[in-house]
């Protein structure tokens, strides 16, 4: 197809973007402005930003590079790719970190302007890249991006720098027109977002649709790419990050049961967001309270649920590491509790801004003492709001803290969420106990659960604590028999919890030679693997755990089906340990802990290795 | 139906706070004292016993919830206050009140300390400062004397002391009071006064262990001794000490000096006056450091009681003026806000 002015339209069916710059020229902005967009016209996408720990690293710098990746199609996606088709690189840094990520002969659109010998010298290129055999076989635009910018706002007031803040409208213009997405969506957020400062509404504006017009103008680019709407269910649909979503799923949840939510808090990358969505619920009797510190944090929570709140804790793993106390308190005074961890690279402080899966034996076994604690974790973005509210669930039903993993991928990550009704969600309204004639602390329902009685019930008077509990009455006990069946209670009450898991679902066979077996974040790039994989001849099963601790009832039986079973993961084989514990059974341990989350393509040859040629039938 | 002229409110009375529990401290404990006169008090502050709720850590004090027949919380080392908080936040309309000592608080606890007080959440916080850490055998605290020879410190200690009430002070307590576990009179009228007062309340109690750091207040407790080495500091009333009642406070540029009010040229105009009031800081930390002098007394009695909004009200002020301006939450709208599309 060929437009009036001379270009053609090319359908492709999937692309994948990286937007690059300094990390202070605005990728994440212009990547989660292009995302929407790319939502509104019905591709299904997923997103990945990276960005460095430091907030402003010194301008050109490798390091300081941010990007923001996002993979768009027509049909279902599940990662964000594992190479870019695109490259937006806004100066040599963005180049040279990307470079050799992408697919063979991809577009490389670059700011040709800071293409200068001091960003050169900083991004440590000896020549030109632009101007050497360095992206030879890439099809390379250069557009001078800082000018066209500062022409097109020559008229303004603003200063150089201001102008220069624009110049990541200008590119996201451009590539709305590659695109061929509409400037709309944009336009209205840029009104909404700079409404108290006109000015910026009418430079960024302009850098906007700049950028749109001088792709169209240009005999630069002869053609120009549309990627039709994905089937995806009907319905209201929003992007949703997976720390928004695990906000939303708190709101949800503190309605649902009745309860109000109370958020402790200590500020760590990459948790923070949670807080911050939190802490704008207000109207929602929401009360965040930001604590002096990680235990603080936790400390508070405890407290909020001995008052009667639903009452979260979020961190990340430095941040769990000093909670581990106050869990053992909350275990032993058996209150509900959440402690979300939204798990990055260790050990130590490690890498703050990168994904890692590190944190499940933490998780599971990290605390003094035997002190079992339920373990959840979600396994995309929008999967994050269900697993909170599962979290919860668990939490108020069994009286005990829960653990729910994210990481900092599905944390940052976004994708296209078919926005539920409320009446499809599950309610489950929490009762406190109020009968003076027959509380007794510690005695317990059928799920083995021992009554809530919170301050100001009268008659109901007692004290909790972390010293060990003498059964039903709840006195501090110190008796050997006692300690011995406390223990076993409080691991028995936990095991409980199978009987409302819903089974492990396997995605294919029942049984066959391989199954590939993941947990948490790693779910996209597993099935696209297997789909792959699939799509190859290969007969490969897949299973995704989203209950580590208890496990799903029918696991054991799952896993029995396969003569082998790949567990693919961000870290030394964690879940494999756990299982082959737990089963006797030998997994195929696949890893990689480099801060980033799988490559489909990694995960699909280490299936078809272990298939070894045979198609798996 | 019932009859009413059959009810009456009964006023509660120390013994409706005692638990079935055994005390266990060690016999001679000054923590038995201040069970005692906090069970005597309770009655007067006027707060039904299933409101009021006790948060402690651990160490010998924080065994106190354990004796009161309130709600309560025996919590983890230090963390009383932060669990306390969390509590405070979650149901302002309890009377949360935290049972500590000097290690707990001080020591393990000491940044959850400060930023209460900085915060002015509303809890009443009792420290039992015993100088020393009873329930793990008798180490140096951090109130402990420097040169304090104890099983970790068998050459002296060489570090100095917390002053826990300059360290509330600086903190920004709003209500700042030191009692002695010897004074039970005394004590009972902190402890009423601390539950009167809106933000965070905070007592340090002079706690005698008798069997790691006996004696540690006896100057400020033996009858030969405590008249000249004690001040009580009372509101509107001149700071005046000694067996005799001839000794005052006077203060000269910015220095406390005693003044003899029998020498003919003093009189007890000369002597400073308390203000508990005072907006100021500045005399309160000179009261405060007073005893920093060993010819000085010990000042006990209420420092320091000013009043501004609490951080639990600023947390349910906050709600209550979002709400209204946005209106009560709708979940349903929450999940459907932001830029959302209909796939048809």
């Amino acid at each position: 197809m060929t437009q009036a002015n001379g270009k053609k339209v090319e359908q492709i069916s999937e692309v994948t973007v990286m937007f690059a710059g300094d990390s202070g020229d605005g990728m994440q902005l212009t990547g989660t402005q292009f995302s929407d967009t790319t939502a509104i016209v019905g591709n299904d996408l997923s997103t990945l930003p990276d960005y460095p720990a430091e907030i402003r690293a010194p301008a050109g710098t490798l390091y300081g590079v941010s990007g923001f990746q996002l993979h768009f199609s027509s049909k279902d996606v599940h990662t964000p790719g594992d190479s870019p088709d695109v490259l937006v690189a806004m100066n040599p840094a963005a180049l040279k970190v990307n470079l050799k990520n992408l697919k063979p002969s991809a577009v490389i659109i670059v700011n040709s302007d800071a293409f200068d010998p001091k960003n050169l010298k900083t991004a440590r290129y000896e020549s030109n890249p632009l101007e050497d055999d360095t992206l030879t076989g890439h099809k390379v635009f250069q557009v001078p991006i800082t000018s066209l910018t500062s022409n097109a706002l020559k008229d303004t007031n603003l200063s150089t720098k201001e102008v220069q803040r624009s110049k990541n409208f200008f590119a996201l213009g451009l590539m709305y027109w590659l695109f061929n997405r509409p400037l709309e969506p944009t336009l209205k957020w840029i009104e909404s977002k700079f409404s108290k400062t006109p000015q910026f509404i009418d430079a960024n504006t302009k850098a906007l649709k700049s950028g749109y017009y001088f792709g169209e103008q240009t005999e630069l680019f002869t053609t120009r790419y549309t990627v039709e709407p994905a089937e995806l269910p009907k319905g209201i649909y929003r992007n949703v990050s997976g720390n928004e979503a695990i906000a939303l799923g708190f709101v949800a949840a503190s309605e649902l049961c009745g309860l109000p939510l109370f958020l402790g808090s200590y500020p760590i990358t990459p948790a923070s967001e949670i807080l911050h969505f939190l802490s704008g619920y207000k109207n929602f009797g929401v009360k965040t309270f930001q604590a002096e510190d990680e235990i603080a944090g936790i400390a508070s929570a405890v407290g909020a649920s001995f008052g009667g709140s639903l009452a979260i804790t979020t961190t990340s793993g430095p941040g769990m590491a000093l909670k581990t106390e106050a869990m053992g308190l909350a275990v032993m005074t058996e209150l509900p509790l959440v402690i979300i961890n939204i798990q990055r690279g260790g050990p130590s402080t490690g890498l703050p801004t990168k994904t890692e899966q590190a944190d499940l034996f933490q998780a599971i076994f990290g605390r003094n003492g035997e002190a079992p604690i339920p373990v959840l974790a979600a396994s995309t973005p929008s999967d994050c709001f269900y697993m909170s509210i599962e979290a919860a669930k668990i939490a108020l039903k069994y009286m005990t803290p829960v653990i729910l993993l994210s990481d900092g991928y599905i944390a940052n990550g976004s994708e296209p969420w078919r926005v539920p009704r409320v009446s499809e969600l599950p309610t489950f309204k929490k009762e406190f106990f109020t009968d003076a004639e027959t509380f007794q602390p510690y005695m317990r329902d059928e799920n083995l659960s021992r009554p809530w009685a919170v301050p100001g019930t009268p008659g109901l008077e007692h004290r909790i604590g972390g010293l060990e509990k003498a059964h039903i009455t709840g006195n501090v006990s110190y008796d050997p028999d006692n300690h011995d069946f406390m223990v076993r209670m409080r691991a028995n009450k936990v095991k409980k919890i199978q009987q409302d898991l819903p089974n492990l679902e396997i995605d294919g066979d029942k049984e066959g030679e391989l199954l590939v077996l993941g947990w948490g974040g790693t779910f996209g790039a597993i099935t696209e693997a297997v789909d792959l994989a699939r799509n190859n001849g290969l007969n490969v099963s897949q299973a995704h755990l989203k209950y580590l601790n208890p496990l799903p009832q029918n696991t054991e039986q799952v896993l029995r089906g396969f003569k082998k079973i790949l567990i693919p993961e961000l870290n030394l084989g964690q879940l494999a340990r756990v299982l082959r514990g737990e089963f006797l059974i030998d997994f195929e341990s696949f890893t990689k802990i480099k801060g980033l989350p799988f490559k489909s393509s990694e995960v699909y040859n280490k299936i078809s290795e272990l298939l070894g040629g045979s198609n798996g039938k | 139906m019932a009859n009413n002229e059959n009810i009456e409110i009964k006023k509660l009375t120390a013994k409706d706070f005692a638990t079935d529990q055994d005390v266990r401290w060690c016999p001679g404990c000054g923590d038995y004292s201040i069970l005692a006169q906090v069970q005597r008090s309770f009655p007067d502050i006027g707060v039904p016993k299933e409101k009021i709720t006790w948060i402690s850590g651990i160490g010998c004090s924080s065994r106190f919830p354990y004796y009161m027949n309130t709600y309560g919380m025996h919590g983890i080392h230090g963390r009383a206050a932060a669990i306390a908080t969390g509590l405070k936040i979650a149901r302002p309309d309890l009377s949360v009140w935290v049972a500590t000592g000097d290690g707990d608080m001080l020591s393990i606890g000491g940044n959850h300390f400060i930023h209460t007080c900085r915060k002015n959440v509303d809890l009443k916080i009792l420290l039992f400062n015993n100088r020393i850490y009873g329930l793990t055998k008798g180490q140096y605290s951090p109130t402990s004397e420097k040169g304090k020879v104890t099983k970790s410190t068998p050459y002296g200690s060489v570090d100095y002391p917390f002053n826990p009430v300059t360290l509330a002070l600086g903190a920004e307590a709003t209500f700042v009071a030191r009692t002695i576990d010897r004074e039970p009179k005394h004590m009972q009228e902190m402890i009423k006064r601390a539950a009167e007062h809106k933000g965070t309340a905070f007592i340090e109690i002079f706690q005698n262990c008798n069997i790691f750091n006996d004696g540690a207040f006896s100057l400020l407790t033996e009858k030969d001794t405590k008249e000249d080495h004690l001040l009580y500091l009372e509101h509107g009333k001149p700071m005046v000490f000694g067996k005799e009642k001839n000794k005052g406070i006077k203060i000269e540029g910015f220095t406390p000096i005693i003044i003899d009010l029998n020498d003919g040229e003093h009189t007890v105009d000369d002597v400073i006056v308390h203000d508990e009031f005072d907006h100021s800081a500045a005399r309160t930390f000179m009261l405060a450091h007073l005893s920093d002098n060993p010819e000085m007394p010990t000042p006990i009695g209420i420092f320091r009681q000013i009043l501004k909004p609490t951080y639990n009200e600023g947390i349910d002020e906050q709600i209550k003026r979002i709400t209204e301006k946005k209106g009560k939450g709708d979940l349903e709208k929450v999940l459907f806000s932001g830029n959302t599309w209909e796939v048809n």
